[in-house]
């Protein structure tokens, strides 16, 4: 169980985190010989995606493609771990809805609106402010990257 | 009042999930088409505005469709099951107590919250939702699950509820059952309401107060529990477990009309595969299947065949090989020669839990290998893929598989599916 707090005031239980990864009710079964002494003792095994993510309700995967990231270590071909449950801060990494496309990007909250941020030189920051005709929809928080060196 | 249901449910759900993943939709009209694409079985806001109605024919609304250039989509099940899987999750963080009704429905018990400020907790519900899903739904509210549905009904036409309507203040349960129809109170069908409004109860309010022998004579006592509900007594509790599958049911269209019995017999056989698994995972086993085969009613030009064959087995079983040689004997039985089938499927009945086994002394089958057999089965289908390794009389071709000319990625349950962004 994970206490979560949340902007507006209320606290929550949250009790389907771990719904996923359940311990079996018997580990093994015993018909003859002698129980594992090390039974009673049985943890949990460690979990990429708790680690990646923590809210595995609330994640989703999403894959990059082209260089407007490098200079945030993102790469092509990255799986990019989206957890939709975090609040967003300035200086995330977030999916963003820019006028009903997608885009992978820093973002920086500023005084007069927001910045998306290319990881790469070549590319030009979107800004983003009241009055632009721009619209701006943070799908989600980039939590974390997985990555293969062999398939 | 001691008793307190939450009811929440996803405002057009097929269409707001669409949406999550292709966000050029919002605003934008659009309807889900049945498994074969056959007909309209969902719709966005835009949609129902334009007139197209739940149920109909795909090819009747195509003039309007075309005219106002609604996007069309094939159901897309892999992800509406996971996408409904995380919203109920998600309820699930909400209370310890949870009733899955449906799809897109839920209840929470809400029982021992009487010191929550439930307006502030169902909005906390609808936006906790909405952010970590992209879903938009309803919450309704009130001491019974009757009128927790009904809340929630006006919380989705009224514009000042804002998406969540409480129910707890007698006054405001008068007036929202004065402002329902009859017909649309949970369980009401349409003969009901019919007959009601004969009888002059025209709202929800007037069948809140018709007598109970009244209620228990025309209603029976199902609609009895109705009116005690909407009067404020809680009658249903939820349905934490859901009761046990009594029938397993695999039943479809085909992409095309069907004539040989080769085909049906491959359509059969790929439908009782499926039904078999399904046994298999909730560890039960059957003793009846039936096979049944229709053409196209809707078709009147066309000769009108349908049929069923049931057959009690032996001994109880969940062996794929075994149901499928059993359902292709009693298609034989009802196959005839000369329709243009266009529907076929298979119900496993008499389900016992695999557990208890009943010999028989004439048992010809070892059934210690069948079991053998069929958990390697389950094995290379859970960890490579269904449909790797088969049944022969499934056929590689399947040319009579449903028909999915609008189809989408299945976003969240497969690697090779997901968004590529940039």
């Amino acid at each position: 169980m994970n206490k979560v707090k949340n902007a507006d005031t209320v606290h929550w239980i949250l009790l389907g985190y771990d719904a996923e990864t359940k311990l079996p009710l018997f580990s093994s079964y015993v018909k003859a010989g002698f129980p594992s002494p090390a039974e009673d003792y049985a943890e949990e095994r460690i979990s990429l995606l708790n680690f990646l993510s923590g809210n595995p309700t609330a994640t989703f995967y999403v894959l990059l493609e082209g260089d407007s990231m490098i200079d945030f270590n993102l790469f092509e071909g990255d799986l990019l771990v989206i957890d939709r449950s975090l609040e967003v801060r300035s200086g995330d990494i977030i999916l963003a809805n820019l006028d009903n496309e997608f885009t992978v990007k820093m973002l920086e909250i500023t005084e007069s609106g927001a910045r998306l941020v290319p990881g790469n030189k070549k590319y030009a920051p979107v800004t983003i402010t009241k009055n632009s005709e721009l619209e701006l929809l943070v799908w989600g928080v980039v939590r974390g990257i997985a990555r293969r060196f062999r398939k | 009042m001691t008793s307190l249901f939450l009811h929440a449910d996803i405002n057009n759900c097929y269409a707001s999930i669409f949406r999550i993943f292709k966000p050029e939709l919002n605003g934008v009209p659009l309807v889900v088409l049945s498994n074969n694409d056959g007909s309209i079985i969902a719709r966005s806001q835009e949609a129902k505005d334009l007139g197209i109605q739940m149920g109909q024919p795909f090819f009747e609304a195509k003039p309007i469709i075309d005219k106002y250039q609604v996007r069309v989509y094939s159901s897309n099940y892999p992800l509406f099951h996971d996408m409904s899987t995380r919203f109920h999750r998600t309820l699930g963080t909400f209370s310890l107590h949870q009733e899955i009704y449906s799809i897109d429905e839920g209840f929470l018990d809400l029982g021992n919250f009487y010191q929550t400020n439930l307006q502030q907790y169902g909005a906390d519900i609808k936006r906790t939702v909405w952010k970590w899903l992209g879903l938009p739904i309803c919450v309704g509210i009130a001491p019974t699950k009757t009128l927790a549905k009904l809340a929630n009904r006006i919380a989705k036409k009224s514009k000042k509820a804002q998406g969540v309507l409480v129910l707890n203040q007698p006054a405001h349960i008068t007036a929202a059952l004065k402002i329902t129809d009859v017909g649309d109170v949970w369980g009401i069908g349409r003969q009901y309401a019919t007959k009601l409004r004969n009888f002059g109860v025209l709202t929800a309010w007037d069948l809140a107060n018709v007598n109970d022998a009244f209620a228990k004579k025309h209603l029976t006592i199902v609609g009895l529990r109705i009116v005690k509900e909407l009067r404020g007594e809680a009658c249903a509790d939820l349905e934490i477990e859901p009761p046990a599958k009594k029938g397993i049911c695999t039943r479809r269209s085909f992409g095309q009309p069907v004539m040989s019995l080769d085909l049906l017999q491959e359509a059969v056989a790929t439908y009782m595969t499926r039904s078999a698994f399904k046994l298999r995972k909730q560890k039960s086993r059957c003793s009846q299947l039936s096979v049944f085969v229709e053409t196209n009613p809707f078709n009147p030009n066309q000769a009108q065949y349908n049929n069923c064959k049931t057959i009690q087995l032996p001994v109880p079983t969940n062996s794929t090989l075994e149901l499928v040689s059993y359902a292709l004997t009693a298609l034989k039985a009802i196959y005839r020669e000369g329709y243009k089938y266009k529907k076929a499927g298979v119900l496993l009945d008499d389900i016992s839990p695999a557990t208890a086994m009943q010999g028989n002394i004439f048992d010809t089958i070892d059934r210690g290998k069948h079991l053998d057999l069929m958990q390697t089965l389950d094995l290379l289908s859970s960890k490579m893929g269904s449909g790797l390794v088969k049944v022969a009389k499934e056929g590689m071709e399947k040319s009579w598989k449903m028909r999915q000319d609008y189809s989408t990625p299945c976003y969240t349950t497969r690697l090779e599916d997901i968004l590529v962004v940039r």
